[in-house]
């Protein structure tokens, strides 16, 4: 089964805007599917069509198996979510905003709910700050407490958009860490990040949005591998360099200045090595390199700062 | 709906709808009535007919036999009995006071958590929107409802206090006795209130239209200002009766033997247009809107 699917998933803003492009998620049951793409991509929008806050342009989205927004009343109770920064009622505690959201779900049960929120508040290390009013918590403090408020109840799914917004270091890596408990109790969590750093330790699928489009996913593996490792060669006669490659069979082979390289495909390095030499190219230095998962993310989504649309 | 199988979590054992509705319309009135801010608003609703019986006492009114309509009518009353102060204060407040103070919880209803973000976490959890509307109009009224008592009570007790209290003359001229005269100011109350929940789903449709609770609550008090200047053009007396402010001081009618029940019920009946005019508005607004804040 798919926690999250969508099929042609379209969000078109009243200005005509594009938000979200046809995208067909799939979220594997029991995965930690990172949604990467650069701030403005589309991945918010998204977030909020899958929740039933916006309503998508056309196209279908479904929640652990239930049509959204339709569903929502049916399925919503079974997601824990956190939309675009925590969001509280500056003047209650903490304690009493989880209570406000609790009071707001027909399912959950009245009776249990002073211990559930203890055990929530508990799990994010705010039991200390329970009667603090919300107004006086930290950032880091305020995005715990909405991480907690995803936690009232046991989920099957929990979507958290950018839960480390805002963060400090070590506040990153205590979210990063509650993920993975959060996890490893076989919830599926679906996290969207402009970077990519934050969250490829604890994916095991990613998502890669671009302009409003769905441009890869997979499992993380699959990404690494249409990283296409390169050949380099160091050579003073880059161009004699370039035309052996070509020969070899190596597709996209540039010269540039005092070194030659190609896509390795399924060529092997050493055989290369030995034509180069072979064909008189004085090779100063030989390399394979793979590019990092930094270098594949920036490949699909852009360069930073160059948010389109 | 709800017969969909649930898989394998702890069912939602005691899915009780209408016992849920209630928890959530608690919640909502304990956010409405802890709020500092509401609390203020009302203490201040109920200094007013502290101020007024104070100043009544202190410079009785004459007599203003040339000048008519029922706010003149209760002043000259109240010097006999003190049961009037009511009356005047309800009338009073109702130009102003009582308006803003429903606007500002009805405008803020929605509008308000939007733009604290919170109407996303309400609809995530899921409230419902229908649902969520529902229990916001519902807190709305009760608040509207207190108000009103509070003004009725409060004016009651100081009229008491300041004035002499009895059998209560009626505008018709007719006299009562005083039991049956704290009925009929019950009812002008319950009257009142109505008006008010009137107010309420007009303010609660504007609330649905943005995210900032300031602007909806302007609009809501422009709103109330503007009918009642209208109201007052004569050359524009024939669209008067369908202006919402305009038969909110008709409860007049009730303190009349025999009590005018027709111009009552068009009031009542127009009260009752703009609950379910702009309550459909407003939920057809809010039922279909993105939440973007």
């Amino acid at each position: 089964m798919t926690a999250i699917s969508s099929s042609g998933l379209t969000k078109r803003f009243r200005g005509g805007q594009l938000a979200v492009d046809h995208i067909d998620l799939s979220v594997p049951d029991g995965s930690v599917y990172g949604f990467l793409g650069p701030n403005g991509s589309g991945k918010t929008t998204t977030i909020r069509m899958l929740l039933g806050l916006a309503f998508p342009t056309s196209g279908r989205a479904e929640l652990l198996g239930v049509p959204m927004p339709d569903g929502a009343s049916r399925v919503l109770h079974r997601v824990g979510s956190l939309v675009e920064g925590p969001a509280f009622y500056p003047f209650l505690s903490g304690r009493d905003n989880l209570a406000r959201y609790d009071a707001a779900d027909r399912t959950a049960d009245p009776r249990t709910m002073p211990d559930r929120i203890t055990e929530a508040l508990d799990r994010v290390g705010l039991l200390s700050a329970a009667r603090k009013r919300y107004r006086n918590y930290s950032l880091g403090m305020k995005q715990r407490l909405a991480i907690a408020a995803s936690l009232l109840r046991p989920r099957e799914l929990i979507v958290l958009d950018e839960p480390t917004n805002g963060l400090d270091p070590q506040g990153t890596r205590e979210v990063r860490a509650l993920v993975r408990q959060i996890a490893a109790d076989g919830t599926t969590v679906f996290i969207s990040s402009h970077l990519l750093a934050e969250v490829e330790q604890i994916c095991t699928h990613v998502g890669v949005m671009r302009t409003g489009r769905l441009v890869f996913q997979g499992p993380l593996a699959e990404l690494r591998r249409t990283g296409a490792a390169r050949v380099i060669v160091q050579t003073a006669d880059a161009d004699a360099a370039v035309k052996v490659l070509a020969t070899l069979g190596l597709s996209d082979a540039q010269a540039g200045p005092e070194e030659a390289s190609a896509a390795l495909g399924d060529a092997e390095p050493e055989r290369i090595c030995a034509e180069l030499v072979h064909a008189g190219i004085g090779v100063r230095g030989f390399s394979v390199a793979a590019p990092s998962l930094e270098d594949l993310f920036v490949g699909l989504t852009g360069e930073g700062f160059d948010v389109d649309g | 709906m709800s017969t969909v199988d649930i898989p394998a979590l702890p069912a939602p054992a005691l899915h009780h709808p209408v016992r849920a509705w209630f928890r959530l319309f608690s919640a909502e009135l304990r956010l409405v009535f802890l709020r500092r801010r509401n609390l203020l608003l009302l203490a201040v609703t109920a200094v007013f007919p502290v101020v007024i019986g104070i100043a009544l006492r202190v410079a009785a009114p004459q007599p203003q036999n040339g000048r008519n309509g029922p706010g003149v009518a209760f002043f000259n009353q109240l010097a006999g009995n003190g049961v009037f102060l009511t009356f005047i204060g309800l009338s009073t407040l109702l130009v102003l006071v009582l308006p803003v103070v429903v606007a500002v919880v009805a405008g803020d209803s929605v509008a308000g958590e939007a733009g604290y973000g919170t109407l996303r976490y309400l609809l995530a959890v899921p409230a419902g929107r229908t649902r969520l509307l529902a229990v916001k109009y519902a807190a709305i009224v009760v608040f509207g409802l207190a108000a009103t008592v509070i003004v009725s009570a409060v004016s009651l007790v100081v009229g008491a206090v300041l004035f002499p209290i009895g059998p209560v003359t009626l505008l018709s001229g007719s006299t009562i006795p005083l039991a049956e005269g704290l009925l009929r100011v019950l009812f002008v109350t319950l009257y009142v209130a109505a008006a008010m929940a009137a107010l309420g789903a007009i303010g609660l449709a504007v609330s649905t239209m943005t995210e900032h609770a300031i602007g909806a609550i302007a609009t809501i008090a422009i709103l109330v200002v503007t009918s009642e200047v209208v109201d007052q053009v004569p050359q524009l007396a024939a669209i008067g009766p369908y202006l919402p402010t305009h038969w909110w001081l008709s409860f007049d009618s009730i303190l009349r033997a025999p009590v005018d029940t027709s111009t009552l019920l068009k009031g009542l009946l127009s009260f009752g247009v703009y609950v379910v005019l702009f309550g459909s508005f407003a939920w057809a607004r809010f039922t279909s809107a993105d939440v973007t804040s």
